[in-house]
């Protein structure tokens, strides 16, 4: 069985909500990448959702573009990206999501994409800038792999297409809650709540809550209308303040519990 | 490669109206390569232009404002002095730089304007890399009385400070891009994000036949004014269809409302594109002569890019060629064989522009000089009694100090 739906499968008989969290592949470069990685997953993750860092990411805040550039810079590339979930892949048994825009993984070739992938212990693809009209191509490539295209919906798709895009999910669905790009803050509870639970009605799969969750406060607001939360910015945001020489896994990880905490707080 | 023949063409025909598909697709290119949140606003788009474009109110109107407003239909001119300067084929200009605000741009943002306005936004928002499409975009808003955001990367705000000047005298906010290369690309990053966050208000108002389905066909359909214009001129002033049309291309709006007209017609199609300092150097904006096809900006088109899929930074001494993609339909008519598309470098742009002001006593935009450049090689080798119709887009004012600049730094 895939990771993800073993995990989802976990924390539903435990009564408990995921906590999916976004990381930029080499940020601030390859070696931390790991560390900050492998500390993640001991410290309450559910589900690492690794980010090829994109030179153009056009759906992204000014957070995740900035680690965008700083890994870029530090030499990160889709096949580094690929090496480092296959380093996390040895230690760790999180489900591992990457996540990309469309271009690196097109020019790579989606065959070769599919076949490294599925190599490197990756669970779940999810490609921001793919809706399924363009997707043909790339679920072709991940025929009989054990590998969930994920895909997303968000405030402004019409409940028609929240039906097509639920019936043809694969892992979870990402329910992006806000409009806007990734990034902290704008977040209407209520609003969200409201969206969720029409969005869970017609879903077959797990929903999770993403763009804008950035506290203990939002995750533990939110936490009852999803079966889970992804936080991305948030944690971005710590490895880019921390100060020089200090222990950005450490770091990370106080900003994981805080997360965890309001995720499980009843 | 050779231009194709006649014979070859027929093989596709007819190419007008058989493309893009329903989803957008022109071939293999375009479609719609956007985030969830874009992609509701995209179809009620595409539904709302359908509609309208169906509507004889509506397409009267846009007419209307195209000869009364932005001073359509422009001339068809025949540039005699520089022909026998050249002494081969007649050189016939299209002079887009004639419309109001100075450049082809104004066609499609007359359109795209009434069509906000017809779907009731109050607020239109827009990129721009040489400043034409800001202007023009500002220029409707007044007209209109909408507000507008123009995205501009910082480094194009500097190359193009008269259009910035223009775009805050009709009232539009330029917002300065810094991040990336601080160019066109960068700032069509930063006008998505601000339209996916304000989507519901806002209308996008893209320069170019770039960008998610519907905007290169709707786009298209907006510029073939030009094509449309000049193949009826063609036929009354000259008696006879142009034997090579000639257009640049950056994303390549100009070149596809020149073209998409002739598409079916026995007439060879050049687009250039801005080879820099050389497709063999790394400072070029060649997407098609240059690059490979990948998906950036909603489109699935040729771009400048690594082996790995980073874009590219494109480089050209015309901000408004300075972008690392081409519209989805000009890849397509490569790959068919329909159009060739050529690098023509910095100087090779000038020395035209030169020529132009000199011959003809007009003074053409940088991006229009490369169309020039390659219509003059093109008119050298060919006998007198051949037609080649060359689409000048845009004006060079705005241009003036950055070229004056790069004359004296290489002696020309």
């Amino acid at each position: 069985m895939n990771r993800i739906d073993q995990t989802f499968q976990t924390l539903a008989a435990a009564n408990r909500k995921a906590l999916v969290a976004y990381l930029t592949a080499g940020d601030p470069d390859f070696d931390t990448s790991l560390q900050i990685l492998r500390t993640a997953c001991d410290s309450g993750v559910d589900v690492i959702e690794l980010g090829v860092p994109f030179s153009d990411p056009t759906c992204d805040g000014p957070v995740i573009q900035v680690a965008s550039d700083r890994a870029l810079k530090a030499g990160m590339s889709l096949s580094k990206s690929i090496r480092l979930a296959a380093e996390l892949r040895k230690t760790v048994s999180t489900p591992i999501v990457l996540f990309s825009y469309y271009n690196p993984l097109f020019k790579y070739g989606l065959e070769r994409v599919a076949k490294e992938v599925q190599e490197a212990g990756v669970d779940g693809l999810l490609v921001v800038d793919l809706p399924p009209e363009e997707a043909g191509p790339l679920t072709a490539a991940l025929a009989g792999k054990e590998i969930h295209l994920i895909r997303l919906a968000a405030p402004t798709t019409k409940p028609d297409r929240i039906r097509m895009l639920a019936d043809g999910a694969g892992g979870f669905l990402y329910l992006i809650t806000r409009l806007g790009v990734t990034g902290t803050g704008g977040l209407d509870y209520a609003d969200v709540a409201k969206h969720a639970a029409a969005v869970k009605a017609v879903c077959p799969h797990p929903v999770c809550l993403g763009f804008g969750i950035s506290t203990g406060a939002d995750a533990r607001a939110l936490a009852p209308v999803a079966d889970g939360l992804v936080v991305g910015s948030a944690l971005v945001r710590v490895i880019a303040q921390a100060p020089a020489g200090s222990d950005i896994p450490a770091l990370v990880a106080v900003k994981i519990r805080e997360l965890r905490e309001g995720l499980d707080a009843r | 490669m050779p231009l194709p023949t006649h014979d070859t063409l027929m093989k596709t025909h007819p190419l007008q109206g058989q493309y893009p598909d329903k989803n957008g697709h022109f071939g293999f290119y375009g479609g719609r390569f956007v985030g969830e949140t874009l992609m509701s606003s995209l179809m009620d788009l595409e539904t709302a232009w359908n509609e309208a474009k169906a509507d004889p109110a509506f397409m009267g109107e846009f007419r209307s404002m195209l000869a009364n407003y932005a001073g359509r239909p422009t001339p068809l001119d025949f540039a005699e002095r520089l022909s026998n300067h050249i002494g081969g084929a007649r050189i016939y200009l299209k002079r887009e730089d004639c419309a109001h605000t100075g450049a082809h741009k104004i066609n499609n943002v007359v359109g795209q304007g009434l069509l906000a306005r017809r779907m009731g936004k109050k607020s239109v928002i827009a990129e721009t890399g040489a400043g034409q499409h800001g202007v023009a975009t500002a220029t409707i808003a007044a007209r209109f009385g909408m507000s507008c955001k123009v995205f501009m990367g910082a480094e194009d705000v500097r190359r193009q400070a008269p259009n910035v000047l223009r775009m805050r005298l009709l009232g539009a906010e330029v917002v300065p891009v810094t991040s990336g290369t601080s160019t066109l690309k960068d700032a069509m990053n930063e006008a998505l994000r601000y339209w996916v966050s304000e989507v519901e208000n806002t209308f996008y108002i893209i320069g170019t036949v770039s960008g998610p389905h519907p905007y290169p066909v709707m786009v298209r359909d907006l510029q073939r004014v030009i094509g449309d214009e000049a193949r009826r001129q063609m036929l009354e002033q000259v008696g006879r269809l142009p034997d090579l049309l000639v257009a640049c291309v950056g994303g390549g709006s100009n070149a596809m409302g020149l073209f998409y007209p002739f598409l079916d017609d026995p007439c060879a199609m050049l687009g250039a594109e801005a080879a820099g300092e050389g497709l063999d150097t790394p400072h070029h904006a060649a997407s098609i002569s240059g690059g490979s096809p990948g998906a950036l900006h909603g489109a699935m088109t040729y771009l400048l890019q690594n082996d790995e899929g980073q874009i590219q930074e494109a480089w050209s001494i015309s901000a408004g060629l300075d972008y690392p993609g081409v519209g989805p339909e000009h890849a397509l008519l490569h790959d068919l064989g329909r159009v060739r598309y050529e690098g023509v470098t910095d100087r090779e742009a000038v020395e035209a522009f030169k020529l132009l002001c000199k011959f003809e006593g007009i003074i053409p935009a940088l991006e229009s000089s490369h169309a020039l450049a390659a219509a003059l090689k093109e008119a050298a080798k060919r006998p007198r009694d051949q037609a080649i119709l060359v689409c000048i887009s845009g004006r060079g004012d705005k241009d003036l100090d950055h070229i004056t600049a790069y004359m004296k730094a290489n002696n020309l």
